[in-house]
């Protein structure tokens, strides 16, 4: 197989010498170090400066519910009149908040950023399998950011079901403003965004399996690798799930079919639908919605691997646990969709099973989390900001995973379901980790996307702040859960058992803008530094994997001569008997070494 | 205006930071020159040590949390399968507590102790089977004791009987309000479906079949449904637009209402509204709600504006699947009393074959 590859390597680089124009290089490129930078800019910086924008909105109305506030005015025009949030804007705003952050930050903007920039970086290859595919595949990502954003701008404002939108709120135009043309575009763009991941997660396996250079077995590749290869499997086989549910919502909406619909009456009508039934969205939904959980975090988690690795100076700590771990997650990771339905009138006896096989998953969450701790100790940590992401992001996987244990015990799930608990919960375990992964991620490659460094100082300053505001925000929450109070509430004034509850959301609200502000000084950095920053060395935290042999000036097929070969596993740190504390996969052994057994 | 003020408050915030980040360079030009831009020696040890500090906060956020805010969480249950849910829910906690204060102390603690020195070599330790074994069957027996535990709780919880003695009572959503249907002297409700709900001029508010019997001697309720203390009730809920949920937090009590098919829950309310009042949390509480009420209150006369009215505790149900517009504002009062004073509420109902009249 490595032969082959290096055959058709060779034979790229007889023709690779093609003219590059603005257009071939920035635009419609197909080199992957190119769409890696596309992802990272429109997906996590503009993308994800727009969810982030909008939590802070719909938090403001919150803390002070009812009240006028200017910038309500500004960015929300007539949907705030005077001022006062509307309540269909306000969860049309959690909605979208919810979709951008889930799937376009997190899903595209992670996954886009890192599987193409790390892939045939790390394993040794020219380039992706087929760059035309994954040029198209962020095209086509492009396409559905921008139908999304343009929903922001039909007249009833965008889709407002909650970013699950289960029917018949979200198939109904009569039942609210939010389910009419913002709702067809959410449905439009999800379905193009379905298409684009699909064609992105088939060519990272592709490559994965068919494009590793000499030397490269599968249990030598870094565990970055293997938890972006195992979370494209996870999002070829749940995604077109969601793209099935998305055409028979369509249907039900545009054509009259009755898939998710019957026996309604709505707005003084007795509409037709018969037969169908919204238990079967819910589960189309949720199975793709929990592995996608997964398809956020396992990249996050990859990344952690590689960074508290490198940056403690000692070898990942039980490499092949963490990939059983990765893949143990994997497989139960689309059997535990029901957790999210206990009460949705499926079977109670559904309910056990989904509990049972919930709380199996946290078995390989835990052995990842021992392992990270375990790899820390006795390590030389250098606090880089990227360690420091990576440390914070163990923390909060944890804070956030253990609540699970409540949440995926159906009978615990009955009175906490839809309340704030779970907002907590699900926040801190993938928003919050997924989102420390990603910072660290960039922090940590900059030098490999940029050619430069980003400034370390400013970086400290980020992480500190929003380490301290996410647990200002989001540890409070647990308990206004736990009081009872529901989530996706306009304002909770309506109900008095609820008024001593708002003082507590003054202060949630009061750490969201203060994350907020940090991730200004994150933005800020990262400007800065493209522009402006100190230019990188080869190997800045000399680290073992491939991608830091190969030049810092970015060239088309990765490395100019042939593609090294690779002698050893990616963890050879602070090895006895080696000079350095770090080893290069591609330094063959030497006299009398023997391969690390792992 | 606005536009252009926030517009320069940003630049003047980019123009600050760059300002900073100089001065961060300038006040180290006189020791080693380093702009690596990668962590030294000397912010090993700053971060390190504010891993250690960050353990504190945790610990801190930890305790105040649990100090101040306990207080507003949910009072005893008011239902006979609800204590055993609460102590599902408080072994639950400990168990996350005792895991949360341990891991989090040996990370930090990690992070603090082996913060990098120069020229230290790090231990190379690359795998042990036999801890790993033990850190996965350790949490894999204390998950395994926890689903035992959970899947009897909600078998009993979910697997109610339909005994002739329980009290069947329809919760029926719409957007954006409750009703509650009772079967009445036969305590069987009548067939239904939203086709019937134009029919007698939109009296017939849930949609009952006219033509079955059993329903001519149901009653349906708004704003308020009663239960008599110490019986089972059998709900049984319908939705006739989108998905709702009822949720009684205070009887531990949750079911989705979806339009097509009828969802049960069952439980047995075992205080009446006016012994709940009595209850030492729910006083307090009442009166912290009442003092920010009055508070708020101030505010209000001081505009014009109506005065808020005190709170009184009741329960509640309210909706928490996300229904459209109002969502936030659905509820419904519930009132347990005694099987007395029930009697005398549903004596004053009208029933289903005279309001149709």
């Amino acid at each position: 197989m490595s032969e082959v590859s290096s055959i058709s390597h060779s034979s790229h680089d007889d023709h690779h010498h093609h003219k590059e124009t603005f257009i071939t290089k920035y635009i419609f490129s197909q080199d992957h170090k190119m769409i890696a930078k596309q992802y990272l800019i429109l997906g996590v910086l503009f993308m994800g400066f727009i969810g982030v924008a909008m939590s802070l909105l719909f938090r403001l109305q919150l803390a002070w519910p009812e009240q006028s506030f200017a910038v309500f005015d500004i960015f929300l025009g007539d949907w705030a009149p005077e001022g006062v949030m509307d309540p269909n804007i306000y969860l049309a705003l959690v909605t979208i908040h919810g979709t951008i952050m889930v799937f376009f930050v997190l899903t595209a903007g992670l996954s886009g950023t890192f599987s193409n920039l790390l892939i045939p970086l790390q394993i040794g290859a020219r380039d992706m399998a087929s760059g035309l595919l994954n040029m198209i595949s962020f095209w086509l990502f492009f396409l559905s950011s921008m139908i999304m954003l343009a929903s922001l701008f039909v007249e009833a404002g965008p889709a407002a079901a909650g970013w699950t939108i289960y029917p018949p709120l979200s198939a109904l135009p009569q039942a609210q403003p939010g389910s009419g043309m913002g709702m067809t575009l959410w449905l439009i763009s999800m379905a193009i965004f379905v298409a684009s991941s699909l064609l992105g997660s088939l060519n990272y396996i592709v490559t994965v399996i068919n494009l590793r250079t000499k030397g490269m077995s599968m249990f030598r590749l870094p565990l970055t690798i293997w938890a972006f290869f195992v979370t494209a499997i996870i999002g070829v086989i749940s995604f077109p799930v969601l793209l099935s549910a998305s055409l028979l919502l369509i249907m039900d909406r545009s054509f009259g079919t009755s898939f998710f619909l019957s026996d309604i009456f709505v707005q003084g009508e007795v509409l037709h639908y018969q037969g169908g039934s919204p238990v079967l969205f819910e589960h189309l939904f949720w199975f793709l919605g929990h592995p996608e959980v997964y398809i956020v975090l396992l990249p996050a988690l990859g990344i952690t691997s590689e960074i508290i690795a490198t940056n403690s100076r000692k070898p990942i700590f039980g490499y092949r646990a963490m990939v059983a771990s990765i893949l143990a997650i994997a497989f139960l990771s689309t059997v535990v969709w029901g957790h999210h339905m206990f009460i949705s009138g499926m079977n109670p006896f559904l309910g056990s099973v989904f509990t049972f096989t919930t709380l199996l998953i946290a078995i390989p969450s835990a052995v990842k989390a021992f392992n990270y701790i375990t790899t820390l100790w006795k390590g030389n940590l250098q606090f880089n900001p990227g360690m420091l992401f990576s440390i914070g992001l163990v923390s909060t996987f944890i804070t956030g995973g253990l609540t699970g244990i409540i949440l995926g015990d159906s009978t615990l799930d009955i009175n906490i379901h839809d309340t704030y608990f779970v907002v907590a919960h699900f926040h801190l375990v993938m928003g919050i980790s997924a989102l420390y992964g990603l910072f660290a991620g960039v922090y940590h490659w900059f030098p490999k996307l940029f050619g430069k460094m980003m400034n370390k100082n400013l970086g400290y300053i980020h992480f500190w702040v929003t380490a301290i505001a996410a647990y200002g925000v989001f540890f409070p929450m647990h308990f206004i859960g736990m009081a009872g109070l529901p989530r996706r509430y306009y304002t909770n004034t309506a109900f008095p058992y609820f008024d001593d509850l708002a003082n507590i959301n003054v202060v949630i609200t009061v750490f969201a803008l203060l994350a907020g502000a940090a991730q200004l000084v994150f933005l800020y950095n990262f400007i800065s530094s493209m522009f402006f920053g100190k230019k990188a060395e080869m190997n800045p935290w000399r680290s073992n994997t491939m991608e830091w042999t190969a030049p810092v000036e970015h060239v088309h097929g990765n490395w100019p001569g042939e593609i090294p070969h690779v002698y050893r596993w990616a963890y050879d740190y602070s090895k006895p008997g080696q000079k350095e504390d770090f080893v290069l996969q591609t330094t063959p052994l030497s006299k009398g070494e023997k391969e690390t057994e792992h | 205006m606005t536009v252009l003020l926030t517009l320069t408050i940003l630049i003047l915030i980019g123009v600050a930071l760059w300002q900073i980040t100089k001065i961060f360079e300038l006040s180290q030009l006189g020791q080693k020159k380093d702009n690596s831009q990668i962590a030294t020696e000397k912010d090993n040890d700053l971060n390190g040590k504010l891993m250690f500090a960050f353990l504190v906060f945790i610990y801190a956020v930890t305790i105040y949390s649990f100090w101040t805010y306990s207080k507003v969480l949910l009072p005893e249950s008011a239902s006979a399968h609800g204590p055993a849910y609460d102590t599902l829910l408080w072994i639950s906690f400990a168990v996350i507590l005792f895991a949360q204060t341990l891991t989090q102390a040996v990370l930090h603690i990690f992070a603090y102790q082996y913060r990098g020195i120069n020229n230290r070599k790090a231990y190379f330790f690359t795998h042990d089977n036999k801890l790993e074994f033990i850190w996965t069957i350790i949490p894999a027996i204390i998950f395994f004791m926890l689903i035992i535990y959970g899947m009897i709780t909600w078998g009993k919880i979910m697997n109610f009987e339909e005994d002739e003695d329980a009290l069947v009572v329809e919760l029926y959503a719409q957007q954006w309000n409750w009703k509650a249907r009772y079967g009445g002297v036969d305590n069987v409700l009548g067939d239904a479906n939203v086709r019937f709900l134009n029919d007698f001029d939109g009296k017939n508010s849930v949609g009952i079949d006219s033509s079955d019997p059993n329903g001519m001697d149901d009653f349906v309720v708004t704003q308020e449904f009663h239960l008599p203390i110490n019986r089972k009730v059998i709900f049984k809920l319908r939705s006739q637009d989108v998905l709702h949920s009822a949720y009684m937090p205070h009887f531990r009590a949750q079911m989705n209402c979806v339009p097509g098919m009828i969802t049960e829950f069952s439980f047995t309310p075992t205080k009446t509204t006016d012994e709940m009042r009595m209850n030492s949390d729910v006083v307090d509480k009442v009166n912290r709600i009442n003092k920010i009420r009055y508070e708020n209150s101030k505010l209000l006369t001081a505009n014009g504006e109506e005065a808020l009215e005190p709170y009184q505790f009741d329960y509640l149900l309210l909706c928490a699947k996300i229904c459209g517009t109002s969502h936030y504002n659905m509820q419904m009062k519930i009132v347990v009393e005694s099987e007395k004073d029930y009697e005398k509420w549903v004596a004053k109902q009208k029933i289903f074959s005279e309001v149709i009249q």
